[in-house]
């Protein structure tokens, strides 16, 4: 298969992401603008962070001007899933050579749930995934830079297009509970976030929450395993 | 915020994103199966979005001065809320629903349709 051919190829297996990226993207551009982050830094995340969700949390706490290990602590709690999409990639990125680390960088969900749907094939495999990758980033750039060049030239009144994120999160909680389809994980978090809301101060709120969340599912996790150690 | 404190903030929200990535490759390849990161690894990951939610919608106030409040932080939000959960249970397709939903916000906040 010829270089151009192969691309094609890759490109018709990314279009997906790229119609949801596109506007994602430029919804996240618009509302970098808005909050007043200048076009070349809404551009650089989209070059360096590349992650939809942690984009979106990361102009909102630099709005809000958070401290610097808040911003730490909330990414890496938010990105957490990625630990174990690597988990699952062990196997699957070895021997892919100069090309891996960038297939980590870009390791994105939507990246992943391609790269993994893929049927596995032998030789082109890991040029195929590299392909995927950059393809989906390219789009997620683009969106962007249309999001910018909207939010600084056009005058579209994009009054309360920061709900973008607020349905991101509904869909992924739906999609989570469709997978998964029990009740503790939302119960938890319902708990943490009201009893949160109510006694700690907004800037600490999200990663206090979440801090507590997951204590409650580490004493969970040694509650099951004392009720199977004594069964 | 000064350019060289804004490109620190940059930095520092990519290498966290990136180490959320690479770590399992350099660090947990030996550790896959243990029962605590599988069960982190399945409960974490839905709490952490729930709490998004709840975050997102925190600033929820029905009342502003004894009327229904119609303002950005009042029952627009709910309403959108709800016509994203019920497109996306409805038709399953993300971008329609996060589209919806943000559409009918933004119609409601700029043109007050929410009397």
């Amino acid at each position: 298969m010829s270089p151009a051919h192969a691309w094609k190829e890759a490109g018709k297996l990314t279009l997906p992401v790229m119609f949801g990226y596109l506007p994602l993207g430029a919804a996240y551009g618009i509302l970098a603008v808005e909050v007043g982050v200048p076009w070349w830094a809404a551009v650089l995340m989209s070059l360096i962070i590349y992650a939809g969700a942690g984009q979106f949390l990361a102009v909102a706490l630099l709005a809000a001007g958070a401290g610097l290990v808040e911003l730490a602590v909330a990414t890496l709690m938010l990105n957490s899933r990625h630990l174990f999409y690597g988990l699952s990639l062990l196997k699957r990125f070895q021997g892919a050579g100069w090309r891996k680390p960038y297939m980590i960088f870009a390791l994105t969900d939507e990246t992943y749930s391609l790269i993994t749907t893929l049927p596995n094939v032998h030789g082109n495999d890991h040029l195929l995934a590299f392909r995927i990758s950059l393809l989906n980033q390219i789009w997620w750039v683009l969106g962007s830079i249309l999001g910018v060049l909207a939010g600084t030239t056009l005058t579209f009144n994009s009054q309360g297009i920061e709900f973008a994120l607020t349905a991101l999160f509904i869909v992924l909680t739906l999609e989570q509970a469709r997978r998964l389809r029990r009740w503790l994980p939302f119960a938890i978090a319902l708990l943490t976030g009201l009893v949160g809301i109510w006694l700690v101060p907004d800037r600490h709120l999200l990663l206090s929450a979440i801090g507590a969340a997951s204590l409650i599912l580490l004493f969970h996790y040694s509650l099951d395993r004392h009720r199977e150690t004594r069964t | 915020m000064s350019t060289s404190a804004l490109l620190i903030f940059i930095i520092v929200c990519a290498l966290a994103t990136f180490a959320t990535r690479v770590t399992p490759f350099v660090a947990l390849a030996r550790h896959a199966d243990h029962p605590l990161i599988l069960h982190l690894g399945r409960y974490l990951p839905p709490t952490v979005m729930m709490i998004l939610v709840i975050y997102a919608l925190r600033d929820f106030r029905p009342l502003l001065d004894g009327h229904l409040n119609a303002g950005a932080n009042g029952w627009p939000m709910i309403i959108a809320s709800l016509i994203v959960a019920l497109l996306h249970l409805w038709r399953r397709n993300a971008l329609l629903s996060i589209i919806g939903g943000t559409g009918g916000y933004m119609a409601m906040v700029q043109l007050g349709w929410v009397v």
